[in-house]
C-alpha cells in the first residue's frame, strides 16, 4: 500500500532533478535579456526588462565579429553539402564493394574499416601543408574554402558511411536487382532506381550522425577554414567572439542562445528519429 | 547475366569519388605525417625546402618535455574519472527512463538536449556558470556562502578544474550513452524480471544478476566510446578552461589543464613546432590503438563470461 506515495516521491524527486539537469539553458535564455552589468552582478535572477533580449539579438546580428548571419549560412551551406557528399558517394561505394566479391574489394573494405581508428589529430597538420602543397602546384585552392573543407569531411566521414551502407545492402536480395537487369536496366540504374532508395533508414541514420558532428565541430574549420576568413562556422564565431570579448557575458550568452536555438527546435521536430539514428548508428559502428 | 568484378568499369566508377577523398583526407597525409615526425619540419620551412632526417629525436624531446608528460598524467585522469562518471550516471538515468515513472519519454529527450550541442558552446556557456552562476547562489542563500569565496572557484584551482571538465564532458556525453542503454535494457525479455519477481528476488539482485548480463554487449561499445571520446577531448577543453590554471611540474611553469589533444595542438601552433607537434599525433594514435584494442578484448571476454 505504501508504494504508491513513494512512487509519487519518486516523479516529483525526478522533475526536480531535470529541471536542475536542463537549468543551464535556462540561465543562458535569462542572461540573454540583461545588459553587461546585470548579467554578472544577478547571473540567477529573472530580467528584469524582456525587451532587451532584442536588443542584444540585433547586437549579435550585427557584430562585425560574429557575423551571425553569414556564419549560419557557411555552417549550412558546410553541413548540407558536406552530408550530401558523405550519403551519395559512400552508398555508391558500399554498394559495388558488396556486389563485387573479390580480393580487391575486400581488401579495399577493410582498409575503409581499419581507417576508422585514426584520429584527426594525426592528420590536421600534414593535411594543411598537403593543402597548401596542391595550392602551390596546381592553384587549386583547398585551404579557406567550401570545397577544401567539404573534402576534408568527405575523407573523414566515409569510413563510418561506407561501413554502414555496406553492412545494410548484405541485407538486401540480389534477385531484386536480377530482375532489373533482365528488364534491361543499365547497373548505375539498379543503383539509383532501385537499390538508393531502399537504402532511406541508413541514410537518415548517417545524416543525423554526421549532422550533429559536422555543425559543432570546431577543430577541423579552425584549421581548415583558419580565423578571420570570410568563410566560418557558427562554432568559429562563438570562439571568435567569446575571445575578442571576454567579459561581454551578455552578448556571449545571447550568441550562444542564437547558436543552439535552431539546433534544438530541429531536435524537437524529430526527436524520435534523430534519437533512434543515432543508437543504430552507435551500435553498427 | 553480368556480375560486377573487380575489373568492371563501374566498380571503378562509383568507387573512384570515395577513393580519391580517402586518399587525399587519410592516407596521403596520414602517411607524410609519419614521416615528418622523423623530421625537423617547422611552420617557417617551404615546400620544398629541404627537411632534414633527425630520426627519433622529436620522440624523446617529447618524452623529455615536462608540459608533455603532465598533459599525458592529467588525460589519463580525466579520461578514468571521465568514462566512470558518465557511465554511472547514463546507468541509472537509463534506469530511470526504463521505469515505470509517467513522464519517462519527457526525461529522455531532456537528458538527451545537451548532447545536440557542440562542446565549444557549452564550454563557454558553463565558464559563465562556474564563474558567475555558482558565486551569486552563494551570495543569495546565506549558509551556501562559501561559494561566493573566490577562493572556491571551481576553475581558479587545477583539481576542481578537472573536476569542472568532467561535469561538463559528462553532463554533455551522458544522455545519448544512456540511450544506448535503454536500447539494451529494452531488448531484455519481461519475463526474466516477472520469474525473478516470483521468486522474491530483490530489485538489486535482479540488476545485478538480470539487467547487467543482458547489457554487456552494450558495455562494449559505451565503454569504447566514453573512452576514445575522453581521450580526445578538446573542445570542452579550449572553451572552458583552455588549458589553465598554471602549476608547476618538473620545476617547470606548464598549463594545469591542458589535456593531449590541446598540447599537440599548442606545440605545434603556438610554440610552431610542427614536427615535435606531429610526433606527439603519432604517440596519441598509437595509445589510441593500443585502448581500443586492449578495451574491445577485455570487454569481449567479459561478455561470454557473464
Amino acid at each position: 500500500m505504501n508504494r504508491k506515495p513513494l512512487l509519487h516521491l519518486f516523479e516529483a524527486l525526478m522533475v526536480i532533478f531535470l529541471v536542475i539537469f536542463l537549468y543551464p539553458f535556462v540561465i543562458v535564455f535569462i542572461n540573454s535579456a540583461k545588459d553587461s552589468f546585470s548579467v554578472t552582478q544577478y547571473p540567477m535572477r529573472l530580467p528584469e526588462n524582456w525587451g532587451q533580449i532584442l536588443l542584444n539579438m540585433k547586437s549579435i546580428l550585427t557584430s562585425e565579429n560574429i557575423r551571425y548571419a553569414s556564419s549560419f549560412l557557411s555552417s549550412i551551406i558546410i553541413t548540407a553539402v558536406s552530408l550530401l557528399a558523405v550519403t551519395i558517394l559512400p552508398a555508391q561505394a558500399g554498394w559495388v564493394l558488396v556486389r563485387a566479391k573479390t580480393k580487391t574489394s575486400q581488401f579495399i573494405f577493410f582498409m575503409f574499416v581499419a581507417a576508422m581508428v585514426v584520429p584527426f589529430q594525426i592528420v590536421m597538420f600534414p593535411l594543411i601543408s598537403w593543402f597548401r602543397t596542391i595550392y602551390e602546384v596546381t592553384g587549386i585552392k583547398l585551404l579557406r574554402t567550401y570545397p577544401g573543407i567539404i573534402l576534408a569531411y568527405l575523407g573523414f566521414g566515409l569510413s563510418l558511411s561506407v561501413f554502414m551502407y555496406h553492412g545494410f545492402i548484405k541485407g538486401i536480395p540480389f534477385e531484386l536487382e536480377e530482375a532489373a537487369t533482365i528488364d534491361g536496366c543499365s547497373k548505375p540504374a539498379v543503383f539509383y532506381r532501385i537499390i538508393f532508395p531502399l537504402l532511406t533508414p541508413t541514410h537518415a541514420t548517417i545524416c543525423i550522425l554526421h549532422g550533429i558532428w559536422i555543425w559543432n565541430d570546431f577543430l577541423l574549420p579552425l584549421l581548415i577554414l583558419g580565423k578571420g576568413n570570410k568563410i566560418q562556422t557558427l562554432p568559429l564565431a562563438v570562439a571568435n567572439f567569446a575571445g575578442a570579448y571576454v567579459k561581454q557575458w551578455d552578448l556571449i550568452l545571447t550568441a550562444i542562445l542564437m547558436a543552439m536555438i535552431p539546433v534544438i527546435i530541429l531536435f524537437l521536430l524529430a526527436q524520435k528519429k534523430i534519437i533512434k539514428g543515432m543508437v543504430a548508428g552507435s551500435i553498427k559502428g | 547475366m553480368k556480375k560486377i568484378n573487380g575489373n568492371n568499369l563501374t566498380f571503378w566508377l562509383f568507387l573512384a569519388p570515395v577513393l580519391l577523398a580517402f586518399l587525399m583526407i587519410i592516407v596521403i597525409p596520414f602517411f607524410v605525417g609519419a614521416f615528418y615526425s622523423l623530421t625537423d619540419w617547422n611552420a617557417t620551412a617551404r615546400t620544398g625546402a629541404e627537411l632534414k632526417f633527425v630520426g627519433l629525436k622529436n620522440f624523446t624531446d617529447s618524452f623529455a618535455d615536462p608540459a608533455f608528460l603532465y598533459s599525458f598524467i592529467i588525460t589519463t585522469i580525466f579520461t578514468i574519472i571521465n568514462v566512470i562518471a558518465i557511465n554511472v550516471v547514463s546507468i541509472a538515468l537509463a534506469l530511470v527512463v526504463t521505469s515505470k515513472l509517467k513522464l519517462r519519454n519527457l526525461h529522455r529527450v531532456g537528458f538527451f538536449i545537451p548532447y545536440l550541442i557542440g562542446g565549444l558552446i557549452l564550454g563557454y556557456l558553463w565558464q559563465f556558470i562556474f564563474n558567475n552562476a555558482v558565486p551569486a547562489i552563494g551570495k543569495a542563500i546565506p549558509f551556501m556562502g562559501f561559494l561566493a569565496d573566490p577562493e572556491n572557484l571551481l576553475l581558479s584551482k587545477v583539481g576542481t578544474s578537472v573536476i569542472a571538465l568532467v561535469i561538463v564532458a559528462s553532463w554533455q556525453y551522458a544522455g545519448y550513452i544512456m540511450m544506448i542503454y535503454v536500447a539494451a535494457i529494452e531488448a531484455v525479455p519481461t519475463s526474466l524480471y516477472e520469474a525473478a519477481k516470483i521468486d522474491g528476488v530483490n530489485a538489486w539482485q535482479r540488476f545485478r544478476y538480470i539487467t547487467v548480463p543482458m547489457i554487456a554487449q552494450a558495455f562494449t561499445i559505451t565503454m569504447f566510446l566514453t573512452l576514445v571520446n575522453s581521450f580526445k577531448q578538446f573542445d570542452v577543453n579550449y572553451a572552458l578552461t583552455a588549458g589553465g590554471p598554471a602549476t608547476i611540474f618538473m620545476d617547470k611553469p606548464i598549463y594545469g589543464t591542458e589535456l593531449l589533444a590541446m598540447n599537440i595542438y599548442r606545440t605545434a601552433f603556438v610554440s610552431n613546432n610542427l614536427a615535435a607537434g606531429q610526433a606527439r599525433a603519432v604517440i596519441f594514435f598509437i595509445v589510441l590503438v593500443i585502448i581500443t584494442l586492449v578495451q574491445v578484448r577485455i570487454n569481449k571476454k567479459k561478455e561470454i563470461e557473464l
